[in-house]
This record gives C-alpha cells, sequence and structure tokens, in this order.
C-alpha cells in the first residue's frame, strides 16, 4: 500500500496575501477591491473590535446577556460576510454576531438577543440570515438544505455556514459537507479555527493536521486560510462564491485565526488552558495591525479616520442599548403565540392563563 | 371510489400534493428509483422528477438538517426516515431545531416538513425498527404527532400534514401497511388534524387507542358485545395535540375508560391521556381509568414480541376491571 495522507496534507498550505507587517506576499491572489472598499473593510473591523469591547463591558455591568467574545477573529468573520450579496443566506454559530450586523441585523436586536428577547432573532424583512445556532453543528446540515433549495431554485446565491475547530469534531459537521457535496449545492461552509473547542486544543480534537482536509472526503475543495489576513479571507470566499453560483459545487474554509478573550461571558477562563506567551504571540498576527500597515502604506489611513470610526461605534452603540431598553419586554403569551400558526387546546388554554397573569 | 391498502393511499396522497403544490419534495434513503423500503413511494420519482423525488445519502440527522433548509427556501419538504428507530440518530434535527423553528425566529420563519415514518411492532423486524417511540416527540413542543389506523385516515390526515404549516410527525404502523384494505375516495380530502375518531360507537366503557392498537381494541370491543358490554372506541389518530372534547365527551357518556397504547408503560401517551381525564371529568367517573401497555422493558427481540405486545384478551381483562370495580 503507498501511504497517501502525507502526501495530501503537506498539499493544504496556508493561503495568505497580507503577512504580519501588513506586507503583500502574494500579488497575483491580490483581490480586485477599489479604494473605498477597503477603507470598507477597515472600518468594520475597527468598528467590530470596539463593539467586542463594549460588548464585554455591557455584560459585566449585567446590562447584556450571553456574550461569545469576537476580537482576534474580525478578519475571518468580516472579510467572508464582504464576499457576499444580499441575497446569500448566512446560518451563524454563537461567536458569529458581527457577519449578522454587517448582513443587516440592526444592533439593537443583536443586543436583544445577547439578553435572551425574541426580537432578536427576527431577521428583518430581506435579511437573510438565521439567528445564531447554539447547537454546534446543526447549521452545517441545514445549509446544505438552503443550498440545496437555492440550486432547485435556480438562484444565484450561497449558503454560508460557520463553525469553529471543535465543530468538525460534530457527526453534523460530516453529514452536512457530504449533503452538499454530494448534491454539489452551493454552499460555503467556513471553520474558524481558533485552536480551542472552549478548552480542548484542536490537536486533541483530531489527528488530521488541517481542517480543510476534511474536505477531501466529501469530495469538495477545502482551503487554509489565514485568518487573521482580512484580504485572504475575502478572496477564498469571494472564490468559493464564484465557483459555488456556477455550479461548481460547495467548499470548505479553514480560517487560521484567535480569539483574545474567553469562550463566552458565562465564566470561561482562558488561563486555565492557554499561556499568556501563546496569546502575544498571536496578538502579533493582528488582523487590525496589518490591515492597517497596509492601508497606511498605500495612505488610505490614518489615526484621525480610525478615531472617527472608533467614536461612530460607540455613539452607535449606545443609541442600541437605549434602543434596546426601550423595546417592549416579552411576555409568555407572546412565545405562546409564536408556537403554531393556529394554537392548539392545550396552548389555547395556556394562552388565557398567561393572559390573566399578565394583566394583572 | 377504490379499494385500497394504507401504503397505497399513503402513496395517493403524496402524488396528490406532488401534483398540486410544486414546493412539496419528497426525500429520503431509498425513497427514489427504488420506491421505499415499503414502496410507499413507488413510481412516485418517475412521475415528478428527481428534483421533486429524491435519494439522500444515509444520515438521517442530514435528511432532518435538509428538510430544514429546504423549509427556509420555501419547500415544503415531506422527508422519510426509514424506520422510526432511527429517531435518535436525527433527534436535534427534530426537537432541538424545525420544532422551534417558528418560536425561535419569532414567528418570522416556519419549518411546513411532514416527517414520515414506519413504526410499530409485530413484523418481527431487527432490532431498532419496531419501537413505539411516539411519545418522544409527542412531549416536544412545537411539532404535531399524527398516527393513523386505516387507510382512508391515513390519506386525508397524510394530506393535511403536508399542506400543514407548522412540523408534523406522521407515524405509519408497519403492520397495518397491508393487513386491509378499505373504500379510499380517489382525488383529494383531508381530515382535520388534533381531531380523533369514535371508531365505534358504545354507551358502557370508553377504549382509548391510536395506530394498531385501534383494531385490538375493535376486536376485544367485539368479543365484549358476547358479554353484553357495549364498548365505544375512540381512535386518537393525532395524539398531539390531543381532542380533548371528543375524550370526555365519551366518558362523560360511559363514566368509564380504559387507554392501550403499543408503547412502554412509563411516561407515555396513555398517561397523559389519564392525566386529561382525571383532571376534566372525574366526578364522572365510575372507576380509576387504566391502561394496557407494554411492560417497561427496551422493544423484545422478534420473537418474544408476539407476548410483549398487548393484545386484546389484555384489554377485555382490564374492561372487566373497570367495571367491576
Amino acid at each position: 500500500m503507498k501511504p497517501v495522507l502525507e502526501s495530501i496534507e503537506k498539499k493544504f498550505e496556508m493561503f495568505q496575501i497580507l503577512n504580519e507587517e501588513g506586507k503583500v506576499v502574494n500579488e497575483e491572489a491580490m483581490p480586485d477591491l477599489s479604494d473605498e472598499e477597503l477603507k470598507e473593510l477597515m472600518t468594520r473591523m475597527v468598528y467590530t473590535r470596539v463593539l467586542d469591547q463594549r460588548s464585554i463591558a455591557l455584560n459585566r455591568q449585567g446590562r447584556l446577556g450571553f456574550y461569545a467574545p469576537t476580537a482576534g477573529q474580525e478578519a475571518s468573520q468580516l472579510g467572508s460576510q464582504f464576499a457576499l450579496e444580499k441575497e446569500d443566506f448566512i446560518l451563524p454559530g454563537y461567536r458569529d454576531i458581527p457577519q449578522l450586523i454587517w448582513h443587516g441585523l440592526p444592533l439593537y436586536q443583536a443586543f436583544l438577543f445577547s439578553r435572551g428577547h425574541y426580537h432578536g432573532n427576527q431577521m428583518p424583512e430581506g435579511v437573510r440570515a438565521l439567528s445564531p445556532q447554539i447547537i454546534i453543528g446543526a447549521q452545517y446540515v441545514q445549509a446544505a438544505g438552503v443550498a440545496l433549495g437555492m440550486k432547485l431554485r435556480g438562484k444565484k446565491t450561497v449558503a454560508v455556514t460557520y463553525t469553529g475547530d471543535g465543530g468538525t469534531s460534530q457527526g453534523d459537521f460530516y453529514e452536512g459537507l457530504n449533503f452538499a457535496g454530494a448534491y454539489q449545492a452551493p454552499a460555503i461552509f467556513i471553520v474558524q479555527n481558533n485552536f480551542f473547542a472552549i478548552s480542548v486544543p484542536v490537536e486533541k480534537q483530531t489527528a488530521a493536521k488541517t481542517l480543510a482536509q476534511k474536505a477531501v472526503a466529501a469530495g469538495m475543495e477545502g482551503y487554509q486560510v489565514d485568518g487573521m489576513d482580512v484580504l485572504a479571507v475575502y478572496a477564498a470566499t469571494k472564490h468559493a462564491r464564484e465557483k459555488a453560483i456556477n455550479g461548481g459545487g460547495p467548499t470548505l474554509i479553514e480560517t487560521i485565526c484567535y480569539r483574545y478573550g474567553p469562550h463566552t461571558m458565562a465564566g470561561d477562563d482562558p488561563t486555565r488552558y492557554r499561556t499568556e506567551d501563546l496569546d502575544s504571540e498571536w496578538e502579533k498576527k493582528d488582523p487590525l495591525i496589518r490591515f492597517r500597515k497596509f492601508l497606511e502604506s498605500k495612505n488610505l489611513w490614518s489615526e484621525e479616520e480610525e478615531n472617527k470610526v472608533i467614536e461612530q461605534a460607540r455613539e452607535d452603540i449606545r443609541a442600541a442599548i437605549k434602543q434596546a431598553d426601550e423595546y417592549p419586554k416579552q411576555k409568555v403569551t407572546d412565545l405562546i403565540n409564536n408556537m403554531f400558526e393556529d394554537l392548539p387546546y392545550n396552548l389555547q388554554e395556556q394562552l388565557e392563563e398567561y393572559q390573566a397573569k399578565e394583566s394583572k | 371510489m377504490a379499494q385500497m391498502t394504507m401504503i397505497q393511499a399513503i402513496t395517493d396522497a403524496m402524488r396528490i400534493e406532488l401534483a398540486r403544490d410544486e414546493n412539496v419534495l419528497i426525500f429520503g434513503e431509498d425513497v427514489g428509483q427504488n420506491g421505499g423500503v415499503f414502496r410507499a413511494t413507488e413510481g412516485l420519482q418517475k412521475e415528478f422528477g428527481e428534483e421533486r423525488v429524491f435519494d439522500t445519502p444515509l444520515a438521517e440527522s442530514g435528511i432532518g438538517g435538509l428538510a430544514i433548509g429546504l423549509a427556509l427556501e420555501g419547500f415544503r419538504p415531506v422527508p422519510e426516515i426509514q424506520f422510526f428507530g432511527f429517531v435518535y440518530e436525527v433527534m436535534d434535527s427534530i426537537s432541538g431545531q424545525m420544532s422551534r423553528l417558528r418560536y425561535r425566529s419569532g414567528n418570522t420563519e416556519h419549518a411546513p416538513i411532514t416527517i414520515r415514518s414506519p413504526f410499530g411492532g409485530g413484523v418481527a423486524t431487527p432490532e431498532l425498527h419496531a419501537d413505539s417511540l411516539e411519545g418522544l416527540i409527542a412531549q416536544q413542543p412545537g411539532i404535531k404527532v399524527v398516527i393513523p389506523s386505516t387507510p382512508y385516515d391515513a390519506k386525508g390526515l397524510l394530506i393535511s400534514a403536508i399542506r400543514d404549516n407548522d412540523p408534523v410527525l406522521f407515524l405509519e404502523h408497519m403492520k397495518l401497511y397491508r393487513s386491509f384494505r378499505e373504500e379510499v375516495p380517489e382525488g383529494e380530502y383531508t381530515i382535520e388534524i388534533g381531531k380523533a375518531d369514535v371508531k365505534r360507537e358504545g354507551k358502557d366503557v370508553t377504549l382509548i387507542a391510536y395506530g394498531a392498537m385501534v383494531h385490538t381494541c375493535l376486536k376485544a370491543a367485539e368479543e365484549l358485545e358476547k358479554k353484553n358490554i357495549d364498548a365505544e372506541v375512540i381512535d386518537l389518530r393525532t395524539i398531539s395535540p390531543l381532542d380533548i372534547e371528543t375524550i370526555i365527551a365519551s366518558v362523560e357518556k360511559t363514566n368509564h375508560a380504559v387507554v392501550v397504547q403499543e408503547a412502554q408503560r412509563q411516561a407515555g401517551v396513555a398517561a397523559n391521556v389519564v392525566a386529561e381525564i382525571q383532571e376534566r371529568a372525574i366526578l364522572h367517573l365510575e372507576a380509576p381509568v387504566l391502561r394496557v401497555t407494554a411492560p417497561d422493558t427496551v422493544y423484545p427481540f422478534a420473537e418474544a414480541e408476539s407476548v410483549w405486545l398487548p393484545n386484546h384478551e389484555d384489554v377485555i381483562q382490564k374492561v372487566e376491571q373497570v367495571l367491576n370495580f
């Protein structure tokens, strides 16, 4: 028998356009983005970093609920979303709030999701996305279905779904990839590999050298991309999207990134499983630092501009929190009414019971 | 009118809905060219094409997720789970996902999915094919559970299920697939989900059952008639939600009830029916409401199933106990 694993694994090299110093190392892969679009990418990353810092602070003050920090993953999250069109469908995991916001979910609704108000899950008309999935991997099998639906309808759109490195251990991950591959459905499966499934390191999750190679078993392309390089993530996603809408089938994209913060704000302590050295090693690869250097070298970005974005983000967050505070509280009767199109007898009885309670 | 078996009535319902609504899609393991392991989808792929009736890879969770994704694209999926004993592989897609979609999305999305699946004992299957696992899903808010006992009901209920804008689990008892034929109208008709049917009128005792146990109760009622006991037999047809009105009206008339299920006793559908009766009609009762069920073991290996499954003699014994209380 000829050994094949090593030869396959060697082929998965990390795709990068900007190195840590913000220098272009892969000129021919440079995406065709205007100066305005490049600045927009930076704006979104800066804005999202501020949103993350404020969300953590608001959580600690008890003004937000469930929150999974995003700092370190901005390039993976925003670079991929930037490659999508409005009609594309996003099936996010619970850390993927930034993609939802830039796809059209108003900020105050993202805050309501965090607080556990159903209005946070109500996508506005025309925003094609689900609210964040809590069960790891469940969105992967659903993405295959959305993508098959798009194919059957003859649409030129894609379904994009996100999970983390831990998600690639789940059965639904493989089922989702396999279904999409079998139907050649226009899906893009993005794995944000931040190296820790809460606390368990990726090398304890799998013997595979890369997560991208898991695509091979499903008969699709898999790319490993520098997830701290927003241009690389954008270019890879754009390529996968073009391929998918032209009948080329699904793609798996592994983005190599890091989450600086805890898994969620509910008591996770990363010092139990990560060293400070590792943290600072990754901070040097920061997506904002390298993209800022790149833009500055092209005279497209200044401290002044960055401060304007930071100020705008803070102002928007203040306004959105106020809007969330003012939004009507949810009632059990609202929830009962959201169970079925027509209420069966038991819920009808319970509706009356809770109407009486709520009118007291 | 044509004479049809239950499986023919089920195929007929799917054919009607495929023709009526282009959003209806049928998929599952072996449902395409092969027509399903029970031939429920016989001829449908040929008639409607591979985009409407198609095979899936062999993975139940994937089938459930596929159904949800297709629903999000505006389709009306009718997936088949080849045997309901395989439901454990798709529990998250059913209970964690599709049943919660309308609620989770604040009524902005919905899942008009009908999951069809064969179940039920008495046909000597290998393990994890015959189990009565309907109670698992009946406990899940957000999904309806329909179990027909006749070809006529199967067709009308399946058409209603497919047209329903919320998820429906449609369980088909394997023993009833070809056990008898009856008159089934050609063309479309619907039977309301959540409505029971009085399969036999009587005045002395109410027997409440669903699936194959309806026929066990009807057989018991015939025997009881010889003893001058006039049993009413209610076929629940839908176990979630229950048709409380029909159940209570009958109990108020007969003052005695026995609830019969093929499933094990613990935490079952029958227990729920008993609880509803005692909460709503205790002053009409002349005796405790008793249950006939299988014992609380896992479903037996095939050679023991004829003893394990409840039969009409078990029903008669409980009826006599209730009447002689």
